[in-house]
C-alpha cells in the first residue's frame, strides 16, 4: 500500500485491506456456492472425491459467504464508518491489524479443515474448538476496537449506523460464545455442553441470530452510512430509527424457535418465537423505510448512479425478505415451506439481494475514497455488475420458490388410501429444473463479482478511466 | 416447567411485547411534526443530517396490528410460560388427532387386503393392494434396495428369487417386522493371509470361475473346518442364519477375488432394521406382498 493514499487522521490501511478481501472472498464463497449448485444439477461434479462432496463443501459455502465475505465487508465499513462518524482515529492500530489477520487465520483454517470433514456439525458455526477460541479473540478485539473509537469520539452523539453496529459487534460475541460451549475430546473433534433440545434450541438461537446481528443489524449499520452518504440526502427519520433500532434487538433475539416449528422443542418455545417472528416485522421494515424515504428527492440519481441503484435495490430485497421471514414463521406455512428449497430461496433473497448488494454498493463508493481516486475506473462496468447480480438474484429466488412449493405439495400429497402419491425421489426428480435456474442464478452473481474485481483492480492501479462526472457516485 | 421459570418466561415474553408498545406510543406521542417536515434533529456526522419526521402513520399501524395479533395468539395457544392456552391446543393432540383421523378413514382400507393371503394379493382383482404395498416400498424401502428392489453393493437383490433367509410370505414378513443382523467373523487373524487367499480361491471355484487349482485345494480343507458350519458342507448355504449360498454366483458384497478375501479377512456385518415400530401390520402385509411379487411376476 503507498503511504501518499494515508490518510492524516483515520486509520485506512486496515479499512483498504479488509475492502479488498471483501471482493476476494465474496469471489471465492460464490464460487464455492455455484460449484454445489452444478453438484445438485450434475452428481457426477463430485467426482466421487471425499473432499469435494456436497456435505462438506457446502459448509465451506456458507462460511465464506456470510463470515469471510460478508464479514470483512462489516469490519471495512464498520472501521469507515465509526471513523468518520466520530470524527477520530481506530481506538488501537494494533489491535485492528490483529483483527485482520486473525480473521483472516479463521477463513483459511476453514477452507482446510471443513474439506477435511472436520466439523461440530452445528449450522452456520461448523468450525472445531481451537478456531472458535480464535473468533472470539478476534471478536473481543473488534469489540475494543469499536467500542473504544465510539467512546472517544468527538462527535457529541452517536451516529444510528454506530448503534446497529455496536449491537452486532456485542450480540455476536456472546451468541459465538455459548453456541460454542464443547468438551474438546481431541484437537479436532469436540462435543457440545448442551444436551439434545436445549443443544437444538441454543444452535437455532445462535443460528437465528446470526441472520438477525450479523447479516441484518450489521448491514443496516452499513445501509445508514452509505444510503444517506451516496445520496446526499438527509436520513428521513429519527424517531424512526430510535423504535426500530430497540425493537428489532429486542425481538430478533426471541425468533430462533421458528426454526424449530413441530420437533421436540416445547409448545410454548415454539409459539413465542412465532409470536416474536410476527412482530419483527415493522421493526424490520423500519430500517427499509427509513433507507428508500432518504431517497425522496433524490430518485433522479438513480439514473445515473449504478452505486445508488445497488443500495436502493438491496433495500427492497431486504423488505421482500423479511416479509417473506414472519410469514414463513407461522406454524401453518412453516408445515409446508420448512425443510424445502423455500427456505434457500429465502436465505439467498437476504443473502444475495441485501447482504451482497449492499456490501457491494457500498464497497464501490469507499474504494475509490480509501486509493485517493476520483471514482472507480469504469462506471459503466459497475451498472452490468448491477444488472447481473439483479438477474442472478431474481433467478435464483424465483427457482427456489416454485422448487420449495413443489417440494411441500408433493411431500404432503396422500393417495386414497393414505399411502404418499410421491416418493421422495420424484420430488427430487421434479426439482432438477429448478436447480438448473438456480445454478444459472448463481453463475451470473458470480460473473458480477468478477466484473467487480476487474473494476477494483484497475482503479486501485490507475484511477479513473472517464472524465470526473458530476455526482455523487464518483466524488470523493 | 416449574412455576418459577413458567413465571419468569411469562414476565419477560410480556415485557418486550409491552415495552416495545411503550416506545412506539411514547415516541408517537412526544412528535414534534405530524406532518413530513424539513427540520432536522440538529446532529451531523461526516455530513449526515437526520429529519425530525414523524413516524409513517400505516408502519405505526402494521406495528400495533402485528403486536395485537401476537397478544391474542398468546392468549389462545400455548406460549406464556405454564399457561396453557384458551384453546387447549397441543402439537402432539393435533397429532393425536390427525393419526385418529387417517385411522378412520384408511383402516377399513388396509384391513379389506389384511384378510387376504400374500399368495392372493397377487391375483388381478386385488392390484390396488400391491400398489399400495409399492408405493409403500418406494417411501420406505428404496434408499438401499432400490426402486426397482434390485438392490446395491451390502442390500440384497430382492428380484432374482435368491433368498438370504427365506422367501416364503411369512419369513419376508419376519424380515420386515423384526429385522436381520447378518454376521460373519472375520477369519484373517485365524487363517492368516495365505489361508486367506487359499479359502477365497476354493469359495470361487464353487460357482465354477477358473482358480488357482493347488491353491483352491488347500482352501477346500479349511473351508470344511471353518466354514460349513454356517454355509453348509454343500456351500449352499443356511437360510436360517442368513448365510448365504456360495455356489450360485451372486455376491452381496462383490464377487471379485479381492472382495472375497476382504470378506474371508475382515468379515461383515449386515443389518437390516426392524419396522414393527415404524409400519403396522397391515402396511407390512402389503409390503411383503409387494416384495414377493417382484420375484413371483
Amino acid at each position: 500500500m503507498s503511504t501518499a493514499t494515508e490518510h492524516p487522521t483515520y486509520n485506512y490501511r486496515v479499512v483498504r485491506q479488509f475492502a479488498i478481501m471483501t471482493v476476494v472472498w465474496g469471489i471465492v464463497g460464490m464460487a464455492i456456492g455455484v460449484f454445489i449448485a452444478a453438484q445438485l444439477v450434475w452428481p457426477a461434479l463430485n467426482f466421487d472425491t471425499p473432499w469435494l462432496s456436497f456435505g462438506r463443501i457446502r459448509p465451506l459455502h456458507t462460511n465464506a459467504v456470510i463470515f469471510a465475505f460478508g464479514g470483512s465487508a462489516l469490519f471495512a465499513t464498520s472501521y469507515y464508518v465509526v471513523q468518520r462518524t466520530c470524527q477520530v482515529r481506530l481506538f488501537s492500530d494494533t489491535l485492528a491489524k490483529f483483527t485482520f489477520w486473525g480473521w483472516q487465520a479463521v477463513i483459511v483454517a476453514a477452507i482446510i479443515t471443513l474439506p477435511m470433514g472436520l466439523t461440530s456439525t452445528k449450522e452456520y458455526a461448523e468450525l472445531e474448538w481451537p478456531i472458535d477460541i480464535l473468533i472470539a479473540l478476534v471478536w473481543i478485539s473488534y469489540a475494543i476496537v469499536f467500542l473504544g473509537t465510539v467512546k472517544i469520539r468527538k462527535t457529541s452523539h452517536i451516529y444510528v449506523g454506530n448503534w446497529f453496529f455496536m449491537a452486532f459487534i456485542i450480540t455476536v460475541a456472546v451468541l459465538h460464545i455459548v453456541n460454542s460451549l464443547v468438551i474438546p475430546v481431541s484437537l479436532f473433534k469436540s462435543y457440545s455442553v448442551y444436551p439434545g433440545t436445549v443443544d437444538a434450541m441454543v444452535q437455532w438461537w445462535y443460528g437465528h441470530n446470526a441472520v438477525g446481528f450479523f447479516l441484518t443489524a450489521g448491514f443496516l449499520g452499513m445501509m445508514y452510512y452509505f444510503v444517506p452518504k451516496q445520496a446526499e440526502r438527509p436520513i428521513y427519520s429519527y424517531r424512526l430509527s430510535i423504535v426500530h433500532f430497540w425493537a428489532l434487538i429486542a425481538t430478533y433475539i426471541w425468533a430462533g424457535g421458528h426454526h424449530l416449528h413441530y420437533t421436540a422443542l416445547p409448545d410454548w418455545t415454539q409459539s413465542v418465537a412465532m409470536v416474536m417472528s410476527l412482530i419483527l416485522l415493522a421493526p424490520s421494515w423500519g430500517g427499509m423505510i427509513n433507507g428508500m424515504m432518504t431517497l425522496s428527492g433524490a430518485w433522479h440519481k438513480l439514473r445515473t448512479d449504478p452505486v445508488l441503484r445497488f443500495l436502493v435495490v438491496s433495500l427492497s430485497f431486504y423488505g421482500m425478505s423479511t416479509f417473506e421471514g414472519p410469514m414463513m414463521a407461522i406454524k401453518t406455512v412453516n408445515a409446508l415451506s420448512h425443510y424445502t428449497d423455500w427456505t434457500v430461496g429465502h436465505v439467498h433473497a437476504g443473502a444475495l439481494g441485501w447482504v451482497a448488494m449492499i456490501s457491494i454498493g457500498s464497497t464501490y463508493h469507499m474504494i475509490p475514497r480509501l486509493w485517493g481516486k476520483t471514482q472507480m475506473y469504469s462506471v459503466p462496468l459497475i451498472n452490468a455488475h448491477f444488472w447481473l447480480a439483479t438477474i442472478g438474484t431474481v433467478l435464483y429466488i424465483c427457482a427456489m420458490w416454485v422448487n420449495g412449493i413443489l417440494q411441500g405439495l408433493m411431500w404432503r400429497a396422500v393417495n386414497e388410501d393414505g399411502t404418499l402419491t410421491y416418493s421422495f425421489v420424484e420430488a427430487l426428480a421434479a426439482s432438477h429444473p429448478g436447480y438448473f435456474v438456480r445454478w444459472l442464478g448463481g453463475a451470473f452473481f458470480l460473473t458480477g463479482m468478477l466484473l467487480m474485481a476487474f473494476n477494483t483492480w484497475q482503479t486501485v492501479r490507475k484511477g479513473s478511466r472517464a472524465p470526473r462526472v458530476d455526482s455523487a457516485a464518483q466524488t470523493v | 416447567m416449574s412455576s418459577f421459570w413458567g413465571a419468569w418466561v411469562t414476565v419477560i415474553t410480556l415485557a418486550v411485547i409491552f415495552g416495545c408498545t411503550w416506545l412506539l406510543f411514547q415516541t408517537r406521542k412526544s412528535e414534534t411534526f405530524k406532518e413530513s417536515t424539513d427540520t432536522t434533529v440538529g446532529h451531523v456526522y461526516d455530513g449526515i443530517e437526520e429529519y425530525d419526521n414523524p413516524l409513517p402513520r400505516w408502519w405505526f399501524q402494521l406495528f400495533v396490528a402485528t403486536i395485537i395479533f401476537g397478544l391474542v395468539y398468546l392468549a389462545l395457544y400455548p406460549g406464556l410460560g405454564n399457561f396453557k392456552g384458551l384453546l387447549g391446543w397441543t402439537s402432539t393432540g393435533q397429532w393425536e388427532e390427525e393419526l385418529q383421523h387417517a385411522e378412520e378413514v384408511y383402516k377399513p382400507v388396509f384391513a379389506k387386503y389384511a384378510a387376504l393371503s400374500i399368495e392372493d394379493l397377487q391375483t388381478e382383482e386385488n392390484k390396488s393392494g400391491l400398489q399400495m404395498g409399492q408405493r409403500m416400498f418406494a417411501n420406505n424401502c428404496t434408499l438401499c434396495h432400490g426402486a426397482a428392489g434390485t438392490g446395491a453393493y451390502g442390500f440384497p437383490n430382492l428380484t432374482d428369487d435368491d433368498w438370504l433367509y427365506g422367501g416364503a410370505p411369512a419369513t419376508i414378513k419376519q424380515t420386515i417386522t423384526n429385522g436381520r443382523n447378518g454376521g460373519m467373523p472375520p477369519w484373517g487373524p485365524v487363517l492368516g493371509e495365505e489361508g486367506v487367499r487359499d479359502v477365497a480361491s476354493y469359495v470361487l471355484s464353487l460357482s465354477g470361475r477358473e482358480v488357482d487349482p493347488d491353491a483352491a485345494q488347500r482352501g477346500a480343507t479349511q473351508f470344511q473346518a471353518l466354514c460349513t458350519a454356517c454355509h453348509g458342507q454343500d456351500a449352499k448355504g443356511t437360510q436360517a442364519l442368513g448365510a448365504p449360498n456360495l455356489t450360485d454366483d451372486i455376491w452381496l458384497y462383490g464377487g471379485s477375488f479381492e472382495a472375497v478375501t476382504h470378506t474371508i479377512r475382515t468379515g461383515r456385518a449386515g443389518m437390516m432394521p426392524a419396522h414393527k415400530d415404524l409400519l403396522s401390520d397391515d402396511k407390512i402385509h402389503l409390503i411383503a406382498a409387494y416384495v414377493y411379487s417382484l420375484s413371483h411376476n
